[in-house]
């Protein structure tokens, strides 16, 4: 049966910085305990001796050359931020003040 | 926050083994970030070298510098390390503001380069072998600056500006192996081992190497464990020690703070520690929530990196001289004693000398100056002394001055003081202000006579071959000009006076 | 109500070619529709109806300026709403985007721009993609033209349903589980997930990087073709995109001949658990293919089992690190809690209130399957399990040139019916999942009407690596021998929308 425990959920939504509430905690536990039952089955299905696959189509060496290429202006890359000041993004407080 | 309780140094080193591992963050210089076209460039107005690849927009995907890719391999080959026949790209997850992706394009289990040493030599002159575990490339975060609060530190702070202009600039992370038996050594083999990373990215030319700028960057690890245990002590990791000074002094500081606390029977929290460079004390960091679990996964936006042998050759074939040897080379040149030779290499004065001598001075002279009154003046101004602003060819104009007895030394410290004040060249500033000793005999003999009047008993002694009277005559007649006169020239004339 | 609405892309750009209608009358024609219909089907989460019209306008003003123009130069064509373009809102679905304006176009949205094909707006899909029946975007979901109470398929439900509803000739889509396959197959219209690589996706709001791909929707292969011979080509921004061409998809599409094609009938991907109609189509399908001299095959793909486990693993396991980047800073929604809060609790609040349920379950199973403790057993082996669905394929091509399956094994399902449900939505992509895992290209092809629900169905074939030619060469070839029995082309049997003023 799954270990999805409500603790592991809020654990992995802490982690995922997504705050939900208890309601959504339990409904999530059940439905990820299905999923990952059900998604389980995979491990029986390699031995150990089969190479993972990261990329569909092998391809090694792609790189860029050391060339600048145009940037946005400082209004471009901020025309999308909910606030900004002095030319930068304005994000709240790191650490609660203690 | 509360004051840390230090055990004396010695104290602590009787009582425990000290245990440290070093990893330094390489800035890169090349033109563009790791994986955008966006400048890398210090300094410029904030957001202004970005784009939708280095903010993390929606869509955008990375795509890798080659000049990055091998510069690490240059450095990886420097170290003595294998490169990797695959390397890969991964992720390393968690949430930060200053991460515009909320993960970090990083390497994992496959760094391009592994497994290398380094011969770090310390003041004493005791040589370490250190161990290198790996090096492999990463991009750099973006830069906050923290408003309100105390001043501007994060603690307190009422909101944070971001400016991303540092995101995605290549990193390069050399991560060592543990350093045992270093012993009270061992804050200096920090420093000293940072330095001869140092030398190398410069020597390679692959990174600036400017500290003060956080071009090389050390997180340094300091467990300790009771002599002659097994068991390695729990470990802190003091980040943001940016000055070989600091490395130095944080190690020390943490070998004291961890000692005091397990004299006590306490036991030593994992965690990252600040380096705080005024109060020379360091202070636990912020509580990384997600440290324990970055998900690392391999980058699925890009592909591995294989370089073929002859990549690799080309790119050994254009390594430099290795640093250590080039001290070698340079002692025998300069025929240092290994003391002189040593405190030069601390005082981090080889190239300045190097480029002294070529401009011309003898290397004993060339060394005098650097280490001795330029390095007496940064001091007393608190500076580094290759950033007085004098340059290396005006000390080898001043020590040609000195050699060819145009001006003595008390007018070469003299017009030292007129270079550094920005007057120019020494020989122009010689002429300018007229401080070329006086060789016209006239005006030494005139002044010679005058002195004698007052103590005419000095020729007769030495006539009698009492040398030592004629040293009043001297004093005087140097005093009657001012200094600008050359004393071994006033004796001579002294002597050929008493034998007419 | 102009006919220029019901002519395939391949028919106005002849006729346009032809200075017999102005890409503007064109356009129109389109936008008139939509202010038509789309108050019921629902394709559009925005509509660019000036930008499209001056484009339009552009196009004409160059064609009568002698110049050298691309084959579809002047044919409109809506766009999925998960690609970025600086001239439209661009939301992927989602709340957490609302509003926002990309600073950027995508690689894909440059091309068409550049071709001179006026984009008549942004279609909705599943939020970031993830579903099969747009019921999880933000904005509402999209309706069947062939029966507004059933889903168009998802993610790519608008622009499946927008070319169903004759709003365009012409739509992009993007496929990672079966996001255009399956919205082809329940909409009768064609759709094509081209080899992995062969289409960048740069500016293409991932999902799931590795398994993203974008492609043409349509209502016919040779327009398929024509929109695949346009978006595709190496790109640099994208790492991942091929360096060589797949060479030209229009000619392959004009082939017929079929004499000895070995088409391999996969085992796994037939009989139980797909729906009698279903079957009975592809059935009929591939007698024709035999009646035409093709050599119809049976291969057998054993991890196929395993396929839509190693997929649940994966794709939320890259779409909990790509998702990573909505954290209210640099763009989109910021939710502030109440009182003094941090930074973390700011993210934390916006996520929540910004990402819906089903994008919330799949990120929190994708940080589970990558927690350390859990990376070998799940993303770890989902990863090996791509390399034997890859073998699978290797071994299947070795006896056929072709595969060929149902798209899906159910014909369009009623809103509601398995939304509550993850696991039976997730088995829609049953057929359409292995191809994203092994990077091979695969289309899907309306070949009628199913006798027991009376939904249109589809058959979907796949062929090797970089080969995405032979897909629309067997494709058109079946295409024409099914409109020849019918008498008419697939679309023609749907109902007539109602048209409002
Ligand atoms: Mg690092
Ligand atoms: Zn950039």
């Amino acid at each position: 049966m799954s270990e999805i425990t409500p603790d592991l959920v809020r654990h992995l939504a802490n982690l995922a910085r997504i705050q939900i509430d208890e309601t959504e905690t339990e409904l999530f536990a059940s439905q990820l305990g299905l999923i990952v039952d059900s998604v389980a089955k995979v491990k029986a299905a390699v031995a150990g001796d089969v190479p993972a696959t990261s990329h569909p189509i092998p391809m090694s060496n792609v790189f860029r050359e050391d060339v600048v290429e145009p940037s946005l202006s400082q209004a471009q890359a901020l025309s999308g931020s909910a606030d900004s000041a002095d030319g930068r993004f304005r994000v709240h407080a790191i650490l609660d003040e203690e | 926050m509360a004051k840390d309780e230090l055990m004396n140094y010695e104290k602590a080193l009787e009582q425990f083994e000290v245990v440290i591992g070093l990893e330094v963050h390489v800035e890169l210089n090349t033109k563009t970030k790791m994986f955008c076209g966006c400048r890398n460039e210090f300094g410029d107005e904030p957001n202004t070298n970005v784009c939708p690849i280095c903010i993390g927009l929606p869509g955008s995907l990375p795509a890798v510098n080659k000049r990055a890719v091998e510069s690490a391999i240059a450095l990886g080959l420097a170290l003595g390390c294998e490169i990797a026949p695959t390397g890969r790209f991964a992720r390393k997850n968690y949430f930060y503001p200053d991460l515009a992706k909320n993960f970090q394009t990083s390497q994992y289990d496959e760094p391009i380069a592994f497994e290398g040493s380094l011969e770090v030599e310390v003041p004493s002159g005791k040589v370490f072998e250190v161990l290198i575990e790996r090096a492999h490339m990463e991009e750099d975060a973006g830069k906050l600056t923290h408003v309100g609060g105390s001043t501007g530190r994060i603690q307190g702070a009422e909101y944070s500006l971001v400016d991303y202009n540092r995101a995605g600039v290549p990193l390069i992370e050399i991560v060592t192996k543990p350093i045992f038996g270093a012993g009270a050594e061992a804050p200096e083999l920090a420093a000293a081992y940072v330095r001869s990373i140092r030398d190398f990215v410069k020597a390679l030319n692959i990174s600036d190497a400017r500290m003060e700028r956080g071009n090389v960057r050390c997180d340094a690890n300091v467990s300790l464990r009771p002599h002659g245990t097994e068991k390695l002590g729990t470990r802190t990791e003091t980040k943001n020690v940016n000055s070989l000074r600091s490395i130095e002094r944080a190690v020390r500081y943490e070998i004291q703070r961890q000692a005091a606390i397990l004299a006590k029977g306490g036991s030593i929290i994992q965690e990252t520690r600040h380096w705080h460079e005024d109060k020379g004390s360091t202070s636990s960091g912020r509580p990384k929530s997600d440290a324990d679990d970055y998900r690392y996964f391999p980058e699925p936006d890009l592909v591995p990196v294989q370089p073929s042998k002859d990549w690799i050759e080309a790119i050994r074939e254009t390594l430099p001289e290795n640093p250590a040897a080039r001290r070698k080379r340079l002692q025998a040149a300069w025929q240092f004693s290994d003391l002189e030779f040593r405190d030069v290499v601390n005082a981090d004065l080889l190239d300045a000398i190097e480029e002294t001598v070529s401009a011309g001075a003898k290397p004993q002279s060339a060394r005098k100056w650097w280490s001795g009154e330029l390095a007496r003046i940064a001091n007393s101004e608190g500076k580094d002394v290759t950033a007085l602003g004098v340059t290396t060819a005006q000390v080898a104009q001043l020590a040609e001055l000195v050699e060819s007895g145009k001006i003595n030394d008390r007018l070469a410290r003299e017009v030292l003081g007129y270079v550094l004040a920005g007057e120019g060249d020494p020989a122009a500033i010689v002429t300018a202000r007229g401080l070329e000793v006086v060789s016209d005999d006239t005006a030494l003999i005139a002044a010679i006579d005058a002195a004698l009047a007052s103590q005419p008993d000095v020729l007769d002694a030495i006539r009698e071959g009492r040398m030592q009277a004629a040293g009043a005559v001297i004093g005087a007649v140097m005093k009657a000009m001012a200094g600008s006169a050359d004393a071994a020239r006033v004796r001579e004339l002294l002597i050929a006076k008493a034998n007419q | 109500m102009s006919d220029l609405i019901f002519k395939t892309a391949a028919e106005l750009a002849q006729l346009l070619a032809a200075k017999e209608v102005s890409s503007v009358e064109v356009t129109k024609a389109h936008l008139d529709r939509t202010s038509a219909v789309d108050g019921d089907v629902h394709s559009y989460l925005h509509v660019g109806e000036s930008e499209a019209l001056a484009a339009a306008a552009e196009v004409d003003r160059r064609r009568a300026a002698g110049e050298q123009l691309h084959p579809l130069a002047g044919v409109p064509i809506a766009v999925k709403d998960n690609l970025t373009t600086i001239d439209a809102p661009t939301t992927a679905g989602s709340k957490i985007l609302e509003g926002w304006i990309p600073q950027y176009d995508a690689t894909v949205v440059k091309a068409i721009r550049a071709a001179g094909l006026p984009i008549l707006g942004k279609t909705n899909l599943d939020e970031f993609a993830m579903g099969s029946s747009t019921e999880f975007s933000a904005y509402g979901p999209s309706k069947n033209p062939w029966d507004l109470e059933r889903i168009p398929g998802g993610s790519g439900g608008g622009s499946s349903s927008v070319v169903a509803s004759f709003q365009a000739p012409l739509a992009i889509g993007s496929d990672t589980g079966g996001s255009i396959r399956f919205p082809a197959f329940v909409t009768g219209t064609v759709g094509t997930k081209p080899t992995y690589g062969a289409v960048s996706r740069y500016g293409l709001i991932a999902l799931a990087s590795s398994l993203d791909q974008i492609g043409p929707v349509t209502r016919n292969v040779l327009d398929a073709a024509m929109l695949q011979d346009l978006i595709a080509g190496h790109d640099p921004h994208d790492s991942t995109s091929l360096p060589e061409s797949l060479g030209s998809m229009t000619e392959a599409a004009k082939k017929r001949d079929l004499k000895g094609l070995r088409v391999g009938v996969i085992k796994q991907l037939t009989g139980e658990g797909f729906q009698p109609g279903v079957t009975k189509a592809f059935n009929e399908s591939l007698e024709l293919l035999a009646n035409a001299g093709a050599e119809i095959v049976e291969v057998s793909c054993p991890s196929f089992e395993y396929a839509i486990e190693a997929y649940y693993l994966i794709l939320p396991a890259e779409a909990s690190s790509n998702l990573a980047k909505f954290d209210s800073v640099r763009f989109g929604l910021r939710v502030t809690p109440e009182g003094n809060p941090t930074i973390e609790r700011v993210m934390a609040a916006t996520r929540e209130a910004g990402f819906g349920p089903e994008v919330k379950r799949r990120i929190i199973l994708g940080t589970y399957a990558l927690s350390s403790g859990y990376y070998d057993a799940y993303y770890g082996s989902a990863q090996k399990v791509r390399t034997l669905i890859q073998r699978d394929f290797a071994n299947a091509f070795a006896k056929a040139d072709v595969l060929a399956s149902p798209t899906a094994p159910t014909t369009a399902f009623k809103f509601g019916e398995k939304v509550a449900d993850p696991l039976a939505m997730y088995l829609n992509d049953i057929a359409t999942i292995p191809a994203n895992l092994a990077g091979i290209p695969g289309i899907s092809v309306p070949n009628g009407i199913a006798f027991d629900t009376n939904l249109p169905v589809g058959i979907q074939l796949l062929a090797p690596a970089r080969e995405d030619a032979r897909l629309y060469h067997v494709g058109a070839a079946l295409e024409a021998m099914h409109e020849a029995n019918w008498g008419k082309r697939m679309i023609d049997f749907a109902p007539a929308l109602e048209v409002r003023g």
